[in-house]
């Protein structure tokens, strides 16, 4: 190879120049070709492993991350301690969750001739900047947990709360009283323990053990914020 | 043809080694040669000249000189088939050259670790920080301590934002949360930026010694006796209730809030400017919170559904004054009997 460049370079010239050095290391540039030969093999290689899950059926794909999904629910409601949720995160629960949520709460807006559109980004907006909002404060308290972790894991924590808001939702069709809101007042304090528990049981082993009511203290916020939104809930 | 191709294959050579020297700069994580190479006005060092080499190496590939790009491949390495897979490997190189310096920014100024040192408090610490934020200290001789951290404010305002909320939902049936929410967050967090931002540039004017991070430290934790007012008095209605807590608790914070930023400012006339404006933001703000918020929201509600809902449930229920004091307790549960059961009923 270096004979090569050695002849491509200056025809007939054998005084030294500071052009050889320069065609010296060209000519180390000229692995270039066998380089390109030897990547391009690897990379249909690599395509041939994502072709392996790009071929399955849209129903197995579906199936799959639906049964991810519900295993994942599980966890969140027989809170143990456990890595699942933070080991493989996926973004789609929460998602399902929230805009389950949002529907549910802007229906009444519907029934009363306003614009519903509002109500639902704005639940949408409170539910996803809240959790940034909460991954990034115990972040810089020092817990050692990833951002998609953690907002995976507050995402299906708002599972007892949307249990709660279709609960609420059945008792309002019934008789309208004091002891219905004692009811869904009830409820809601339930589910709102629960996703408390349940997101302190994932959340709290990331963090330092001497700061973890700092960081438990914005998510008791935030949940309570979606209860207060759920158990003032009125369709008109 | 040699002439020509000798000082472009120089310039070519010249860039190569330099250009590959470059990329094993990039790799040793030397970001002074990034930045240098970025900025317009680059003193007289080398890697201005290797900045403009690759500039110049760029400009080549952009333009459409197959002809004097072939030309060259052809003299350069001796086979025109290797044309393409040299400029595939420049662009290649190019695109990983020009991705690092992208996620080295983006590394340098999205990284949180800037705000890390402010939120480095324990739990302990927090609580004796709330609690002294009600205590005004006399010492006024030399400038008190500030702990310069943002935890304890953040989540004094989003307190204070939940029980703006908690307050906006015991008055009446509420439609709208989503307007409400984005009223309460602006106003709380629009009050605490603004406020600092405005008596630091006051400080600035009179020269007295606060950073900008002491000062939303200091007004943030000044927002303690406000979330406790707000806390009482939007479950007991009662305006001679709320005039007595906004006196003690308020004043006591303000005062406290007032007396630190004396110790740090010299002059009296300064003094009296500074303070005297901390003040009156501080009281009037607690003020509006507890009066005029009720009206705006009511406002957005009445321009929303209609004022067809009985007054009695959207007003707080205003006890007469002039009541002998033994009367007091029991018109207070009266009125908080009654604004239960209305509250109840109304759901």
């Amino acid at each position: 190879m270096a004979k090569a460049a050695e002849s491509s370079g200056e025809p007939g010239t054998t005084s030294p120049r500071p052009l050889f050095a320069g065609l010296s290391d060209i000519s180390i540039s000229q692995d270039i070709p066998v380089e390109g030969e030897i990547t391009i093999p690897m990379r249909s290689h690599i395509r041939e492993f994502d072709s392996s899950t790009l071929n399955e059926s849209v129903q197995n794909t579906i199936m799959r991350d639906l049964k991810a999904v519900g295993k994942k629910f599980m966890h969140v409601l027989y809170p143990r301690k456990s890595n699942t949720l933070l080991r493989d995160w996926d973004l789609w629960g929460p998602l399902i969750l929230c805009v389950t949520l949002a529907l549910m709460l802007q229906r009444s807006s519907v029934d009363s001739e306003k614009d519903g559109g509002p109500q639902f980004a704005e639940v949408f907006v409170i539910v996803w900047f809240g959790a940034v909002t909460i991954t990034l404060n115990s972040k810089l308290l020092g817990g050692n947990i990833s951002f998609f972790q953690s907002l995976c894991v507050l995402g299906y924590c708002i599972l007892p709360l949307t249990v709660a808001m279709l609960v609420c939702r059945l008792v309002l069709l019934a008789e309208q009283g004091p002891i219905n809101f004692m009811v869904r007042l009830f409820v809601v304090i339930v589910m709102f323990t629960w996703s408390i528990v349940a997101s302190t049981a994932f959340l709290a082993d990331s963090q330092p053990p001497n700061r973890k009511a700092l960081a438990i203290y914005p998510v008791f916020l935030f949940y309570f914020v979606i209860s207060w939104m759920i158990l003032t809930f009125t369709p008109q | 043809m040699a002439t020509t191709a000798a000082p472009a294959g120089g310039a070519r050579s010249g860039a190569g080694p330099e250009w590959g020297g470059f990329e094993e700069n990039i790799q040793g994580g030397g970001s002074a040669v990034i930045d240098m190479e970025n900025m317009d006005d680059t003193s007289g060092s080398s890697f201005e000249d290797m900045g403009e080499l690759h500039q110049r190496l760029r400009e080549e590939e952009v333009d459409a000189d197959a002809a004097a790009a072939e030309e060259e491949d052809g003299e350069f390495l001796g086979m025109k088939g290797f044309k393409g897979q040299l400029s595939r490997q420049v662009a290649d190189q190019m695109w990983q050259a020009g991705k690092r310096q992208a996620s080295r920014a983006f590394s340098l100024y999205a990284n949180i670790d800037i705000l890390r040192p402010y939120f480095d408090v324990e739990p302990a610490q927090v609580r004796s920080r709330l609690l002294e934020s009600m205590i005004p200290i006399k010492m006024v001789n030399f400038p008190q301590k500030i702990a310069g951290e943002l935890y304890g404010p953040l989540m004094l305002v989003f307190t204070l934002v939940a029980i703006l909320l908690h307050g906006m939902k015991t008055s009446d049936t509420i439609i709208r949360e989503g307007t409400l929410m984005g009223t309460a967050i602006g106003t709380c967090f629009g009050y605490w930026l603004g406020v600092s931002s405005f008596i630091y540039f006051l400080a600035y004017l009179c020269n007295a010694q606060i950073t900008m991070l002491q000062m939303l430290a200091l007004l943030g934790y000044g927002l303690f006796g406000h979330c406790i007012v707000l806390f009482i008095t939007y479950n007991i209605h009662l305006h001679a209730l709320f005039y007595l807590f906004w006196l003690l608790v308020g004043g006591l914070s303000t005062l406290r809030m007032v007396a630190v930023l004396v110790s740090r400012t010299v002059g009296p006339t300064q003094r009296l400017l500074l303070c005297g404006t901390l003040a009156a933001l501080h009281m009037l703000f607690l003020l509006y919170l507890h009066f005029a918020y009720h009206k705006v929201v009511e406002g957005i509600l009445d321009t929303l559904e209609g004022p067809n809902i009985p007054p009695m449930q959207r007003v707080p229920r205003d006890i007469p004054a002039a009541l002998p004091a033994a009367r007091l307790p029991a018109t207070v549960l009266n009125a908080t009997a009654k604004a239960v059961m209305v509250t109840l009923q109304s759901h």
